[in-house]
């Protein structure tokens, strides 16, 4: 992940969570379902170190993650309808 | 309670404004089978839903419709953001920026604004799933309109994920109303409504 830009961090971001999104609703109607169960462990590790690390490069994604130092950077980085992603 | 991540569900980056394919990407916003009627159709549905796994399905699809409607927004802020004086009259779009300068508005492409008329929440588990079901097919139908108009691949990538997790959502409420039925009278799937009959003594009658 060292080299990874922000565009790329962020895409994998968005693929990540996107598997999560999708898993989600199959188990909210399969909520047994073993493969299914691993498949969501496995995607939320993935997902929560990228968030970890793309928060710690590139800034906060959510208001409550913000790392507090010298001004509030949750309104510094861009918006997801700006088009640099 | 709701978070918000700075992030879209799928990314949208349109490089070239297009007045035309914003004046009818607009009404997956604030259309009759848009993004808007989407959430607020489950979010508001899913109190009275008395099977707790349905309620989740009702939740968590409303949530997903709520990262639509920003991608919706997303597409036509992207397509209008740089549009000359002269390409918004020359494609029509002087109709919606006298009103709407190029801020984002929820319409139907046709002009009409948002009314939640547009949904149902009728407080019956069988007829609102068959309502939520219904729904996605008619979205999925919108995008596939959509995507026979529009030839731009920035445009079109964003609406054929769109159109794709119509055909998912609708798939997960057939699971749901199987749910419901499997909970409910095979003789008579329609002696009780479970929204309302369960919880009172003498059902729901006087």
């Amino acid at each position: 992940m060292d080299k990874m830009s922000r565009e790329a961090l962020m895409k994998q971001l968005q693929v990540q969570s996107f598997a999560i999104d999708d898993i989600k609703l199959y188990l909210d109607t399969h909520p047994t379902d073993r493969n299914a169960l691993d498949f969501y462990k496995k995607f939320k590790k993935l997902r929560d170190e990228t968030y970890r690390e793309y928060t710690l490069r590139y800034g906060p994604i959510s208001a409550e993650n913000v790392f507090v130092e010298d001004s509030w950077t949750w309104v510094e980085t861009p918006w997801p309808w700006e088009r640099w992603v | 309670m709701w978070t918000y991540e700075k992030r879209l569900q799928y990314p949208v980056k349109i490089s070239k404004p297009d007045a035309r394919a914003a004046k009818i990407v607009i009404t997956q916003f604030g259309g009759p089978d848009g993004e808007l009627a989407a959430s607020q159709r489950y979010l508001s549905q899913r109190y009275s839903m008395p099977f707790k796994q349905v309620a989740g399905v009702l939740t968590d699809i409303g949530t997903e419709e709520l990262a639509h409607m920003e991608m919706v927004s997303t597409i036509v802020h992207q397509l209008t953001k740089d549009l000359s004086l002269e390409e918004i009259q020359r494609e029509g779009l002087d109709t919606y920026f006298v009103d709407h300068t190029v801020g984002i508005w929820p319409q139907s492409a046709a002009g009409n604004p948002f009314t939640a008329s547009y949904l149902q929440s009728k407080g019956d588990a069988i007829t609102d799933l068959v309502e939520d079901m219904a729904a996605e097919q008619k979205a999925r139908t919108t995008y596939d309109n959509l995507l026979r108009l529009i030839d731009n691949p920035e445009v079109r990538e964003p609406l054929k994920f769109l159109r794709a997790r119509e055909i998912v959502h609708f798939q997960r409420f057939g699971e749901a109303l199987r749910i419901v039925l499997d909970n409910l009278n095979t003789k008579n799937f329609y002696a009780i409504n479970p929204e309302f009959d369960l919880t009172r003594p003498k059902g729901g009658n006087k």
